[in-house]
């Protein structure tokens, strides 16, 4: 599977939840896929999907998923510390590890060769890590958002692209209507 | 005036409750302050964009956030300050140890020093500098400013302001 194909899946999942989104790809298939007001779409800062999510899920009570890709975690390794170290409960970090920088060309990442963010993030404090295959994530992602424990999946799968089309919301309408989304 | 004091009481007063910080040997002063305090919340961060980005996610979850880090911070931080805290038009003070200025002891300092007022003019980003302890008094103005117009606003604070590098 790949990471289009996750988040076809996954949409009904998350649909009502709040979701921090990573840049590039990503945020372009789930806007595609399931454009939701609960929906934050990063259109630069790459890096950034996790700690903006954590910042979120620390301000408020209710449940925040950050869908981050391996190269953006590779681009920010010290968010992991930050929230190992910060832990709160409604807070789900998935990445989608296609073990290469999907949005830029596919290019390898270290993490589909030696290293492996599962266990850099249970070395970083992390309680709750869990390596799942993409077939799997459902259910997995599922009871991470319904549990009470932060929890990290790191969701292997396959590199690869559909075409997308850019996302061309103006980013204060994208931060206004996720605002009131959080706020409702 | 303990200044620390002030600028963990204006913090309050304008209801910023969640504050990530970088450490520098001038804020280690304020860094306790705000770490003592019950009505915020202190996470440090191990990099600025990171702790940017935590401001970002608090800021959408209803609360007011503040940085406090180096000036050197400015270097690692311009992208995210361009494409996430002013593209999506947020508010964000950045309280900012001015290292490198008069009284600094270290010669390396000067070297981002020279650059910072020009990186942050040319991010349009509005630059106080505080320089004698009675600077202070405009911080609470300041912070109004900041959450009035929904920018990244700096405040540069430098080792006079702060009583002397390692003097204090
Ligand atoms: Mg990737």
């Amino acid at each position: 599977m790949i990471r289009s194909e996750i988040l076809r899946e996954i949409a009904p999942i998350i649909r009502d939840h709040l979701v921090v989104c990573n840049i590039g790809l990503p945020s372009q298939e789930l806007h595609m896929i399931d454009d939701q007001p609960t929906n934050f779409y990063m259109l630069g800062t790459m890096g950034l999907s996790s700690s903006i999510g954590f910042g979120l899920a620390l301000a408020q009570d209710k449940p925040v998923i950050s869908i981050d890709g391996d190269g953006s975690v590779l681009t920010n390794l010290g968010t992991l510390p930050t929230i190992a170290n910060n832990a709160t409960g409604n807070y789900t970090l998935l990445i989608i590890d296609n073990g290469s920088y999907g949005s830029t060309g596919d290019q390898p990442t270290y993490a589909g060769r030696k290293t492996s963010l599962a266990a850099v993030a249970r070395a970083c404090g992390c309680d709750n890590v869990f390596e799942v295959q993409a077939k799997d994530l459902g259910p997995v992602l599922q009871e991470a958002i319904d549990n009470n424990e932060m929890t990290i999946l790191v969701c292997k799968c396959d590199s690869g692209n559909i075409k997308v089309p850019v996302i061309t919301m103006d980013p204060v309408v994208i931060r206004h209507r996720f605002m009131e989304a959080v706020a409702k | 005036m303990n200044i620390h004091r002030k600028i963990a009481d204006d913090l309050v007063a304008n209801d910023v409750s969640f504050v990530t910080t970088v450490p520098c040997k001038q804020l280690a002063g304020v860094i306790d302050e705000i770490e003592q305090r019950d009505d915020i919340f202190h996470i440090p961060a191990n990099k600025e964009d990171e702790g940017m980005g935590l401001c970002a996610g608090a800021f959408m979850g209803g609360k007011r956030p503040a940085i406090i880090m180096q000036n050197t911070a400015i270097g690692v931080t311009i992208n995210t300050l361009a494409t996430l805290t002013q593209f999506y038009r947020m508010p964000l003070p950045m309280i900012i140890s001015y290292r490198g200025e008069l009284r600094e002891p270290v010669a390396c300092q000067v070297e981002m020093a020279v650059h910072t007022k020009a990186l942050l003019a040319q991010m349009n980003i509005p630059t106080y500098h505080f320089h004698w302890q009675k600077d202070v008094e405009e911080f609470d103005n300041i912070l109004k400013y900041t959450f009035m117009c929904n920018k990244p606003v700096a405040i540069l604070t430098d080792a006079n302001f702060w009583g002397g590098y390692g003097e204090q």
